[in-house]
């Protein structure tokens, strides 16, 4: 193609930017969109660490137990050929990393040092104290920013996703996006566009997450007819500090590196944790699971919590909150490597946690299903799509349009294992740039009518205009404390088909009193109200993926749990959920088999160590993907 | 708190090239509030103290855990991220004021490129050749990455400019944070091979020599960086790297 090749990257967090300097080694040009200059998204907030069978601790482990590791943790929901090029593929990526100085702590030797994480037993996550999100966010916006200094990267920091430009062949021709200052709207012109804006924290009162984390961007594009799957999967991460505004993650490394996580045998002991004998503890996560203990994934330890808690009754204080215990450890230990995630705690709860026992509770956290993508297989012969969509790995429903990072529902199943996100992210970055490009070179798209550009500007220009006539009674914030409030109570660790279906009338509701919003705010620049409003109505649309999605899914998988359907059901339910927009409220569903073509599923329990199955193979020479 | 109420003063501006103004406000207290819970709160009722109903405050905020950097504004004077700065330990009223030291967009929320175009200006990046593999990076001490790790902490809040006198309209001093930057790269194995480049935009126009050491920047740095010992430190190297320059003109090594 004689013009030059442009990628749209919408989200300017790990997934975003490595997939720009994959585009860019490519040769292509590079657009990027981010609410926030791109080194404070949300990426920033990941604390653990990233996971890669490097090997470097004499323990034997590979890329094979990884792989088994993760599929076993997502509980066979996840394809399983891109997880395992993924797995393959992050010793490199780590290396990689480590070549563009992100500060990983290091061994006796100046090597990388590995950390242990939930669902596996060997120690394979890299880190940087308690803050590895942040020191691989800043090292991948450095090497954006040197390709910006050289006038290859336009950025558009402080503006909003508002819509995809499709043309009438329904390929993605670029975006529509709004500068949150001046108001105006505009199209980015581009054959493809790449979406990686993270997860959707503020559907839920009690989140980990950013306020970036709208939930806008993947609503938006599942309104205009993209793909959205297994929605039902939202990970609800066991220690968290509980707060109003959002409760900040206590991460799984702490426990990692020793914290052990305890009740007081005698409900409601008024004693401070540190004065309860030893004899008077129950450590319950080590009592129940001999061979993971502290560490068993993410969505056990949450249903162990909440039983705790909730059920038994027996929380520290009779409330909702547990003890996770470090006063045990060297205090340079903790220092060297927990300083972050600890100065945290007691910052925002006025505690030392050196000396006191940490009081945490599950919060909402990650957010497994996200837009659909394919991998680069057939992977639906029975959907009406073009025939040629299906060649491109991370490539959407729709021609041109790719997803990465948190944003898209592969690789982690039912249930993500910790320190795997910031892997799917890079790799994601790794996969979507030369595919874009491939996807550029093998197509030569119709010319773009000026007048679907147009008519695509003016449609959000009218919908903004709208919001600033609003003059209702509802206020904004308000209805969205009861979406995050009812969302928490009944779409999170344990769901009951009664509740779910109040919860979906109750968005309906919700859609309802949406139209008697009034604006506070008739500014005409920075109008931080005008924005709230109209990503309020795509949280609705998109919190009815999620709750009709658990309300179908009759049975119990991963994060997934519904106590009327204890059990994991194969045979009806081994498939993605694939939700789309009706074009009025409501979600269709349609369901896509599962690659298991790797590894046979078997019955997750945690009860006895996983040594990756009796199907796992030696570990295999790595073949070089993509 | 004997109250139960939090009384806020809030400098507000509409825009760019408006006046500002004060506004006063309670909000209800709750235990564990911060100061962003507070402007939360004024979202969902925006009435000021003499009943007035205005616009919700306008403020830049991102991940409510002082990791970010967004929310840096200046609390009783002092400049520091307003998610983390718990409403029981301020005097109150408590003064909400944008940081002074960059130009206003609206209310408490700042224009703050400057600081990102600094940070190509003393190309603050490890020059890679590229992503693909090239197996495993220089070994590094864990002596070395301790303190390396507490640099490479800088969120780009921009505390540390606001309270700098060598910061202000007649200068284009750099500051604090971007000198640290250039310590960090100037140590790693690989950004040392490529470190005169950075001492030369040190050397330039609004670099080092603008630092006029009042020492006010290491007091407020929310991640606590050691600012002083950052500047101390380039400060011999760029003496260093100048004299051999201009002894072994025209190509030095360094």
């Amino acid at each position: 193609m004689a013009e030059e090749k442009k990628i749209i990257i919408v989200g300017g967090g790990l997934a975003g930017l490595m997939t720009a300097l994959t585009a860019l080694e490519k040769g292509a040009v590079v657009e990027m969109v981010s609410y926030v200059p791109m080194r404070r998204s949300h990426s920033v907030c990941a604390q653990g660490g990233i996971n890669g069978a490097v090997n470097t601790r004499g323990e034997g482990d590979s890329p094979e137990f990884h792989f088994d590791d993760t599929v076993y943790g997502g509980d066979f929901l996840a394809n399983q050929p891109m997880v395992r090029d993924m797995c393959y593929d992050a010793p490199r990526m780590i290396y990689m990393l480590d070549r563009m100085g992100v500060t990983f702590n290091r061994t006796f030797e100046g090597l990388l040092d590995f950390r242990r994480f939930g669902g596996t037993l060997f120690n394979r996550t890299a880190y940087a104290g308690a803050t590895t999100g942040q020191q691989l966010i800043y090292a991948l916006d450095e090497q954006v920013r040197r390709y910006e200094a050289e006038g290859k990267v336009r950025k558009f920091e402080h503006h909003a996703f508002q819509s995809l430009v499709l043309d009438r062949d329904k390929n993605c021709r670029g975006i529509v996006i709004t500068d949150q200052h001046t108001m105006k709207s505009e199209a980015l012109l581009g054959d493809t566009v790449a979406i990686c804006t993270g997860g959707i924290g503020l559907l839920y009162s009690k989140h980990t997450n950013s306020v970036a984390c709208t939930g806008s961007a993947p609503s938006r594009c599942y309104q205009q007819g993209v793909w959205y799957a297994n929605g039902e999967f939202i990970q609800i991460h066991p220690t968290a500090i509980p707060g109003t505004d959002k409760c900040r993650l206590v991460s799984e490394s702490v426990r990692g590196d020793g914290g052990r996580i305890w009740v007081p045998k005698k409900a409601n002991d008024p004693r401070p944790g540190r004065e309860i004998p030893e004899s008077e503890r129950s450590y319950f996560l080590e009592e129940k699971y001999p061979a993971y203990g502290n560490l068993v994934p993410r969505d056990i330890g949450s249903r162990e919590l909440f039983d705790m808690c909730v059920n038994q009754g027996m929380g520290v204080d009779g409330k909702w909150q547990v003890y996770l215990d470090v006063t045990h450890l060297p205090e340079e230990k903790l220092r060297a490597k927990l300083a972050g995630v600890l100065e945290i705690y007691e910052k925002f709860m006025g505690e030392d946690p050196y000396h006191n026992p940490m009081k945490v509770f599950p919060a909402m956290h990650y957010t497994m299903g996200g837009l659909y993508i394919g991998y680069g297989k057939d992977t639906n012969p029975k959907a009406d799509l073009p025939a040629d969509w299906a060649q491109y790995q991370h490539m959407s429903n729709i021609n041109g349009l790719f997803v990465g990072g948190e944003a898209d529902y592969q690789y982690h199943g039912a249930n993500r294992l910790g320190a795997n996100s910031l892997l799917s992210c890079l790799w994601a970055g790794r996969i979507i740039g030369p595919e874009a490009v491939k996807y550029m070179d093998n197509n030569t798209l119709p010319p773009l009518l000026d007048t679907t550009v147009r008519d695509a500007v003016k449609e959000q220009e009218d919908a903004f205009s709208a919001v600033y006539k609003m003059n209702g009674t509802e206020n904004p914030h308000l209805l969205q404390e009861e979406l995050a409030d009812e969302m928490w109570k009944d779409c999170t660790v344990v769901r009951d088909n009664d509740n779910l279906k109040k919860l979906d009338a109750k968005l309906d509701e919700l859609l309802d009193r949406w139209e008697h919003i009034g604006l506070t705010d008739q500014s005409a620049t920075t109008n931080q109200e005008v924005f709230f409003i109209r990503e309020l109505k795509d949280r609705f649309l998109l919190a009815k993926v999620v709750v009709q999605g658990a309300l179908n899914r009759n049975e119990s998988r991963g994060a997934h749990y519904k106590p009327a359907y204890p059990e994991r059901n194969d045979e009806q339910w081994l498939k993605t959920t694939i939700a789309t927009f009706d074009g009025d409220r409501n979600p269709q569903f349609s369901f896509e088999d599962v690659d298991i073509s790797l590894i046979k599923p078997r019955l997750r329990s945690y009860k006895t160590a996983s040594h990756g199955g009796k199907e796992a193979k030696e570990p295999a020479a790595a073949e070089s993907k993509s | 708190m004997a109250d139960q109420t939090v009384h806020l003063k809030i400098k507000r501006q509409d825009g760019p090239d408006k006046p500002s103004y004060w506004q006063e406000f309670a909000v209800p207290y709750t235990p564990g509030m911060n100061i962003l819970t507070c402007l939360d709160e004024i979202s969902k009722n925006p009435t000021t103290i003499r009943g007035e109903t205005v616009a919700p405050v306008a403020w830049e905020s991102c991940c409510l855990e002082e990791v970010c950097g967004a929310c840096s504004m200046r609390i009783n004077g002092v400049p520091q991220q307003a998610c983390s700065a718990l409403v029981e330990k301020y005097k109150q009223p408590i003064t909400l004021e944008p940081m002074a030291k960059f130009p206003i967009v609206r209310d408490l929320i700042i224009d703050r490129q400057t600081m990102f175009d600094n940070l190509m200006r003393v190309r603050a990046w490890v020059p890679i050749d590229g992503t693909y593999d090239l197996g495993p990076g220089p070994r590094q001490t864990a002596a070395d990455q301790r303190w390396m790790y507490v640099l490479s902490r800088c969120m780009t809040c921009g505390c540390c400019l606001d309270v700098c006198p060598q910061v202000n309209p007649r200068s284009d001093f750099i500051g604090a944070a971007m000198i640290n930057q250039v310590r960090l790269f100037n140590h790693h194995p690989t950004g040392r091979m490529h470190a005169k480049e950075r001492l030369e935009a040190l050397l330039g126009s609004g670099g080092i020599a603008d630092c006029g050491n009042a020492q006010n920047c290491v007091q407020v740095c929310p991640k606590e960086i050691p600012l002083t010992q950052s500047i101390s430190e380039m400060g011999r190297e760029t003496v260093f790297y100048a004299v051999r320059r201009f002894l072994l003109k025209p190509d030095v090594e360094m």
